[in-house]
């Protein structure tokens, strides 16, 4: 059966008569959104087992075999879809493999210009405070060129969510050195492998961020099996969630990979990616507020200088 | 621009009245990072923004400054930062992905002398990053000069409906004695937020009402890039042509015209009137765009009989380029200039004024005071 669905963004409220009311969610069934359900023509006994998410464009993505950002960003899709937030969503897309991701999901996006992504998102929440805004960043734009924005946007709570993709490379330009390129790693600009003692260590991003006070949500997740895909989205529905309900900034670390610039198989990547990111990379949650007690990441700032005269004392 | 007559003049500071004016304008998102000699614009919005429902943020950097204009003009906001010629330097990426985007916002630069750190004092030497090569790529976007505080509020008003209707950054050249300058000002009325221009493209949000709107400059096929920056073009020709302005003052029947913007307009008027006490036929023409820059003003003067154009500014030589390409070999052209923040006496410019004068065999009177009169 067709589960193909027509055109992007504008789709009606309601479902149009003569189509099948959804079945119930089962093990092999999808809910479709509500707004989804006139697209796909039912007809008795049948079942809608996978569709594209409403909030994915039927534009053809651009990566390479292998690669998660596919992975990554229909799980952000998905997430929109059962959100319900197609509608008020602004994306900002980065400089990287990722670019064109505004051509992919159907919500309004921008492009920013290279690690800038956090302070258009920043001012696009501030013009737009009941919108959903989130930025997709990968190493090089978040945690090179962009770090200072990456550490500011988060450091002033924007109530933004960043997704964050760590392959340890830069994938567009041809596989150079990345902020996050492994002890050892060869690249094109570390021919004989990243040598800390000139070119220092890699930035662990999750660990960086979750001392600041803004931050209400940090998590480092995987997408090399099932499970993890899995615990990928409900970190990345979370941290949706965590916006959409004032509680601060969340951002999601996706360990990666980049078959093409490691020179490896896809298969081959994702062995490497478990043999040596994720030991470097550990896997978890490094700050969620609202495990540790607080409803807002600025109560638990408050908390923490507790203290503190001036930072007790209410705004005049 | 005419004001209302009845509004009350006030007594302000230049940087206070590109502020205030901006807000008047419909501004209510404010991006900025500190530098001299523009820190009491900055000042002012933070106090008065959070009054008024708007937002003061002030910024990691001018990078992360202008990138947040982007966002919020992006989202459909009338939006400005304002900075000093090097924070002007670091802000140039930005504005051009605002041009490739079509994006409307309006920069401040409230120049100061460089390059490289440079010193505090007011200057002019941004000319040509202004209207030239802000950052990479074809592109124009029209620059402002005032030369008053009362222009101070007219520009900034009116950069940001120039802004919108060409969905083009624009851009307030002025300098640190303006800056810092204390004049009498009828502040231009509020406007309704409601009655901005309507934005269509502006990342909103679908509210699954529409196709979503995309932000971008970029073009991967090269025909596309192309055709978007001939379309672009065409949108500055019409600028060229509706946009210019200038005033001019005794240059009817000029044979010497100088030429000079913002601060050092006010010096080289007095050397004109100077001039015109002591015989000469000097008249001033002060671009008040620097780009599109008067050309059709230049053509005038030259029609009405110019035969020399002395450029007078506080840099080594920037607009005098401009003045050369608008009298295309049809008169002689001259500079003036003092830089690194010193600013050029009447005398010194009176001086290079009747030594041009001389050197093209303009006719010299008797000191004529009815003429002077008349011109004013």
């Amino acid at each position: 059966m067709s589960t193909q669905t027509s055109g992007r963004g504008g789709a009606p409220a309601t479902p149009a008569a003569g189509n099948a009311a959804p079945k119930p969610a089962g093990r092999h069934v999808v809910q479709l959104p509500e707004y989804q359900r006139e697209l796909v023509d039912l007809q008795p006994g049948e079942r809608v087992v996978a569709c594209r998410p409403h909030a994915f464009t039927d534009v053809q993505n651009s990566y390479c075999p292998g690669c998660t950002h596919g992975i990554v960003q229909r799980l952000v899709a998905e997430v929109i879809d059962e959100l319900g937030i197609e509608g008020i969503t602004v994306g900002i897309a980065p400089v990287g493999c990722s670019v064109t991701c505004y051509d992919f999901f159907s919500c309004d996006m921008i492009e920013a210009s290279h690690g800038r992504a956090p302070a258009v998102a920043t001012a696009v929440k501030r013009v737009h405070p009941e919108d959903v805004v989130f930025s997709y960043q990968g190493d090089g734009d978040l945690a090179s060129i962009g770090m200072a924005e990456t550490v500011h946007a988060a450091t002033r709570g924007e109530k933004i969510t960043v997704i964050f993709i760590n392959n340890a490379i830069y994938g567009m330009t041809g596989g150079q050195m990345a902020p996050t390129t492994l002890p050892n790693q060869v690249t094109q600009t570390s021919p004989y492998g990243r040598d800390v003692s000139t070119a220092g260590y890699p930035v662990r991003v999750c660990e960086l961020l979750s001392t600041l006070d803004g931050v209400a949500y940090a998590e480092r997740v995987s997408c090399d099996n099932l499970k993890d895909i899995r615990a990928a989205k409900r970190a990345i529905k979370k941290a949706f969630e965590y916006q959409i309900e004032g509680v601060g900034y969340s951002l999601v670390e996706v360990v990666s990979t980049c078959p093409t610039n490691w020179g490896m198989t896809p298969q081959q990547s994702f062995d490497w990616l478990r043999e040596n990111m994720l030991p470097y990379y550990p896997l978890g949650v490094y700050r969620d507020v609202r495990a540790e007690g607080f409803a807002t990441a600025a109560e638990a700032a408050a908390a923490r200088a507790a203290a503190c005269p001036i930072a007790q004392k209410g705004r005049e | 621009m005419a004001q209302a007559t009845d509004e009350k003049r006030v007594l302000m500071k230049g940087n206070e009245v590109l502020a205030e004016s901006a807000i008047r304008a419909g501004c209510r998102f404010f991006f900025g990072y500190p530098i001299t000699p523009q820190t009491e614009l900055a000042a002012y919005m933070a106090k008065r923004m959070p009054k008024i429902g708007g937002t003061y943020l002030q910024a990691e950097s001018e990078i992360a400054a202008i990138n947040m204009v982007y966002g919020a003009a992006a989202a459909g906001a009338r939006a400005m930062t304002s900075s000093s010629s090097p924070g002007v330097s670091l802000k140039g990426e930005g504005v051009s992905y605002m041009a490739g985007a079509d994006l409307p916002g309006v920069i401040i630069n409230v120049e100061r002398g460089g390059p490289g750190l440079g010193g505090i004092q007011p200057s002019q030497s941004d000319y040509w990053q202004a209207t030239r090569a802000l950052g990479h790529g074809d592109f124009f976007m029209p620059v402002f000069a005032p030369s008053t505080v009362q222009e101070m509020a007219d520009l900034v008003y009116h950069a940001f409906d120039v802004a919108d209707e060409y969905r083009t950054p624009t851009m307030i050249l002025a300098d640190g004695l303006l800056g810092q300058m204390m004049e009498p000002v009828v502040l231009p009325p509020a406007r309704d937020l409601a009655d901005l221009p309507a934005k269509p493209w502006a990342t909103t949000g679908t509210r699954m009402a529409r196709r979503h709107n995309v932000v971008n400059s970029l073009y991967l096929t090269p025909e596309e890039l192309e055709r978007t920056n001939v379309e672009r073009f065409e949108r500055y020709d019409r600028i060229r042509a509706t946009e210019q302005r200038a005033e001019t003052y005794l240059v009817d029947d000029a044979e010497v015209v100088v030429v000079a913007f913002g601060a050092s307009s006010r010096i080289a008027r007095s050397a004109v009137k100077k001039a015109r006490e002591r015989g000469w036929r000097v008249g001033l023409l002060r671009p008040v765009t620097l780009w599109p820059f008067p050309v059709d003003a230049v053509q005038a003067a030259l029609d009405g009989g110019a035969r020399a154009f002395l450029s007078v500014e506080m840099n080594m030589g920037q607009m005098v380029d401009d003045v050369r390409l608008a009298v295309n070999g049809r008169a002689e052209v001259a500079f003036y200039g003092r830089t690194g923040g010193i600013i050029p006496t009447p005398a010194e410019t009176l001086e290079h004024i009747e030594a041009l004068a001389r050197s093209v065999g303009a006719t010299r009177r008797d000191a004529d005071a009815a003429t002077t009169k008349a011109g004013e």
